[in-house]
């Protein structure tokens, strides 16, 4: 009775799996031509043909659908597609190619952990489990189809109850197909027989499918109808699987391949660029899809890497490096200009980091034309801020990045940011960095009306929060110090006159000083100088001023006022 | 085909014969109708909120004007050595304390790091923009005259002052700080006041309405009207030194105490009307212990 009631069990459990375990596979007809679409989108109405090979002998590769009306073929050379009048003609690019499949791969792995990566225009999606997050099945393909063509791609979807029969309907219906549960030989029994070869891509596919037109098969119902036995006398084991495939019934396990997170894309130019219009103009597609597919994954970026290789004659010294090191020559000898775009937070916006690239390119134009164009993103974990309601307010990362870039443009790079005191002695011991805005800590409920409400409180209470004791007296810089001639006395500072600034002029009412500081004498760098406070009569009052004394340079300088 | 007139003359004369015969009608009709425009009384007309006040670090000033208001403008005008870097070095201070984000447009490129530490800038928090020329003084030519070298100077006065005006322009649209300051100070008079009152009026519109404290250190009155808060900063009178200087002990043995400020207040168009307008407050030196 037992041993009944676990066969039961068994049964009802591997029909639950079996019915619960859909496959979906997408697959992108044309996918060169979709590879080049994807940054040249305005060309889809247009008929268009991919052409491979060295230049001599460039033949059609691949070409989209207006183009096959138009007559163009695969194998035509160069030379026959170019009377077709209207033609676009575009060179293979392996690396759009590679960044097409890419985002493919982002599209899938964005509905499915388990992708197997079929071929480079076809990928297969375990849809186990799925539906209770995402919908049902044909919700599901339709979602997969209509995020593929956020990624630049038109896309054939089908869900199947197995892998193979999934490929097959993908291959041979156009948009979103879903073939029920033993449906499978009903459904794909009016595609053509060599459908079976094209999706399966095997070696020696053209003798099976010679023999197959020989026995007048056409189509995959005619297969499915074969005697087994007989079929497998004459083909062997192949023939057998060929008529699974025809009738839906193979079952295999996925191979499901390991995310790898690098988001790249890359345009091969077919003629150099000269300006940053059109260059703006590729980067915004570029992009777009950057961060389409960062979107897909849930993940931002902070480091933008945008390489570009510069057309061959370039001068070695219009060659700059983010903080990398000197431009290197690339194979066929060009040269290769590169910028690194860091970003203090991690941010998804394509428009605002088209604009602080245009910045940094007109800050730091490459030189020389452009031939190709190559831009990484490194993925980050998104930006988690809770943005408390009593916080102080405090710039939106974006619009103050944009900002930072736009003040660099206008005063230069080393001269915004936030300052870091340096462990130092020296005068002027601080340097630049970039400015990243500290959060808002958590106001503890103490001080809580002490750092936000202050406005709201009387004015004693104003006056209890500034102490008034602690004012420190501002010394403003001269920068660079003001040179002047000093007459003194016993060593004193007793007149100072100044070329360069008249209300420095005048007999020295008072002085305070000298304190002797020197350092860095080790170095060739080192500085020892004599620092005096003196008063000089102004025209309404008296004037403060640290006068220096270089005891290298031998010179009187005024460092600064203090005010 | 028959047409129909949209309305018939007779029609349209009846009620006119009716008020004729019967205002009280015509009054009734009348007070039946919607209103279409909404009438406020002047005495009933909103006003505008006052602005919110934060301290300025200063209780001398905080006791005169009230604070700093929010979304205005507030100028501070005064000649060298008169405690203008003092206050705004304070104004930072308490502006960072408070966990602001603020900006520091430094025209002339003056702010000291050491004593802004001393008075207790979070440099985390203070983003600082440093005007000036980009590029290098250009190579001196054979009769190059002392003219030319003021006209040089001058030229980069006004390059700097163009370049902040910019600067400023972009940081109140970004928004989100809550304090910006414009550093004038060394800025030469005629420079200054050569400022466009437009400008002004721009900074001040871009502002209104947001917690941004937008803080102007000149060498003297320039924003004119735009300014919400004017004050006037001076070193107290040299009688008020004359301890200080009349010290006449070795050199070696003196020290820079620090500065008597005396501020006044020349414009305050805020509600609340101060009960004085000169206060005075010292600042210390960082040497003087």
């Amino acid at each position: 009775m037992k041993l009944v009631i676990l066969s039961w069990f068994f049964n009802q459990q591997s029909k639950i799996a079996e019915s619960t375990m859909p496959f979906a596979c997408i697959f992108v007809p044309d996918f060169p031509v979709e590879a080049l679409l994807r940054t040249e989108p305005e060309l889809r109405a247009q008929p268009l043909a991919v052409l491979e090979g060295k230049a001599p002998l460039q033949k059609v590769f691949a070409m989209n659908e207006p183009a096959r009306h138009a007559g163009v073929a695969p194998g035509m050379t160069k030379l026959q597609v170019e009377a077709c009048s209207g033609l676009v003609i575009r060179a293979r690019s392996e690396l759009q190619e590679a960044a097409a499949h890419a985002a493919l791969l982002d599209c899938a792995q964005s509905f499915s952990p388990h992708v197997e990566d079929a071929a480079l225009d076809t990928l297969v999606l375990d849809l186990a489990g799925t539906e209770s997050l995402l919908g049902s099945v044909p919700k599901i393909v339709r979602e997969l189809a209509h995020r593929a063509s956020d990624f630049g791609l038109t896309t054939n979807v089908a869900a199947a109850s197995n892998p193979d029969a999934a490929v097959l309907a993908a291959h041979g219906f156009c948009g979103a197909t879903v073939i029920p549960e033993g449906k499978e030989a009903e459904k794909l029994g009016c595609l053509p027989v060599d459908i079976l070869f094209a999706a399966q891509n095997c070696q020696g596919s053209e003798e099976f499918l010679e023999i197959f037109q020989r026995w007048g098969i056409r189509n995959l119902r005619d297969l499915a109808a074969l005697p087994d036995v007989a079929l497998s006398e004459r083909l062997g084991q192949q023939g057998v699987y060929w008529q699974k495939l025809a009738r839906g019934t193979t079952s295999r396990t996925l191979v499901p391949v390991e995310p790898l997170l690098i988001f790249e894309e890359a345009i091969e130019l077919e003629y150099p660029l000269m300006l940053l219009e059109p260059l703006a103009f590729l980067l915004s597609q570029m992009l777009e899809q950057l961060c389409t597919r960062l979107g897909a994954r849930a993940l931002a970026t902070q480091e933008l890497r945008l390489s570009l290789d510069l057309e061959n004659g370039a001068h070695g010294e219009e060659i700059y490096w983010n903080e990398v090191g000197a431009g290197t020559p690339t194979r066929r000898g060009r040269q290769r200009f590169q910028r690194t775009l860091r970003l203090p937070v991690p941010l998804l916006d394509p428009k605002t980091f088209l604009k602080l690239l245009q910045l940094d390119l007109k800050a730091h134009p490459p030189g020389a034309p452009i031939v190709k164009i190559h831009l990484i993103a490194e993925p980050v974990r998104p930006r988690a801020a809770q943005n408390g309601l009593f916080l102080p307010p405090s710039p939106e990362p974006e619009k103050l990045e944009l900002t930072l870039a736009r003040i660099a443009g206008i005063v230069g790079e080393e001269k915004v940011g936030s300052l870091e005191l340096l462990d130092t002695h020296r005068p002027e011991g601080f340097r630049m960095q970039q400015f990243v805005p500290r959060e808002p800590q958590g106001l503890k409920p103490g001080n809580f009306n002490k750092t936000l409400h202050a406005g709201l409180k009387p004015c004693s209470t104003l006056k209890q929060d500034s102490d008034s004791d602690d004012l420190v007296t501002g010394l403003r810089i001269f920068r660079p110090p003001v040179v002047v001639t000093v007459t003194t006395q016993d060593g004193k500072p007793t007149c100072i006159s100044c070329s360069k600034r008249g209300e420095i002029h005048g007999e020295i009412l008072w002085a305070a000083g000298p304190w002797r500081s020197s350092g860095d004498w080790w170095e060739q760098a080192g500085w020892a100088r004599d620092e005096w406070d003196i008063a000089v009569q102004s025209e309404t009052s008296v004037a403060f001023y640290r006068l220096v004394r270089d005891l290298l340079g031998g010179r009187w300088l005024v460092e600064g006022t203090y005010d | 085909m028959s047409s129909f007139p949209l309305f018939s003359p007779e029609a349209a004369r009846r009620p006119v014969a009716a008020a004729l015969k019967s205002p009280a009608l015509v009054f009734e009709r009348l007070s039946a109708l919607p209103k279409r425009i909404e009438v406020t009384p002047a005495s009933q007309l909103a006003v505008q909120p006052a602005p919110e006040m934060v301290s300025s670090g200063v209780g001398e000033i905080d006791a005169l004007t009230g604070g700093l208001p929010r979304g205005c403008l507030t100028e501070v005008c005064g000649s060298a050595s008169s405690g203008r870097t003092s206050l705004l070095l304070a104004v930072l201070s308490a502006a960072t304390r408070r966990q602001e984000t603020c900006a520091l447009v430094d025209v002339s490129d003056a702010l000291d790091p050491t004593s802004a530490a001393k008075a207790g800038v979070d440099f985390k928090r203070l983003l600082w923009v440093r005007c000036g020329p980009q590029t290098t003084r250009p190579p001196r030519r054979h009769g190059d005259t002392e003219k030319n070298k003021k006209h040089f100077d001058r030229d980069r006065a006004e390059t700097a002052v163009e370049q902040a005006l910019r600067v400023t322009d972009l940081l109140l649209q970004s928004g989100g700080f809550g304090l910006v300051l414009i550093d004038l100070g060394d800025v030469p008079l005629k420079t200054a006041r050569r400022i466009p009152l437009t400008s002004w009026f721009r900074f001040q519109r871009a502002v209104e309405h947001t917690p941004t404290v937008l803080f102007v250190v000149t060498p003297a009155p320039c924003a004119q009207t735009c300014a919400t808060l004017l004050l006037k900063v001076s070193a107290k009178k040299l009688s008020a030194l004359s301890r200080q200087l009349s010290d006449k002990s070795l050199a070696h043995a003196q020290l820079l105490e620090g500065l008597h400020v005396e501020a006044e207040l020349l414009r305050a168009r805020l509600a609340r009307k101060p009960m004085q307008s000169v206060t005075a407050f010292s600042t210390k030196a960082t040497g003087a212990g």
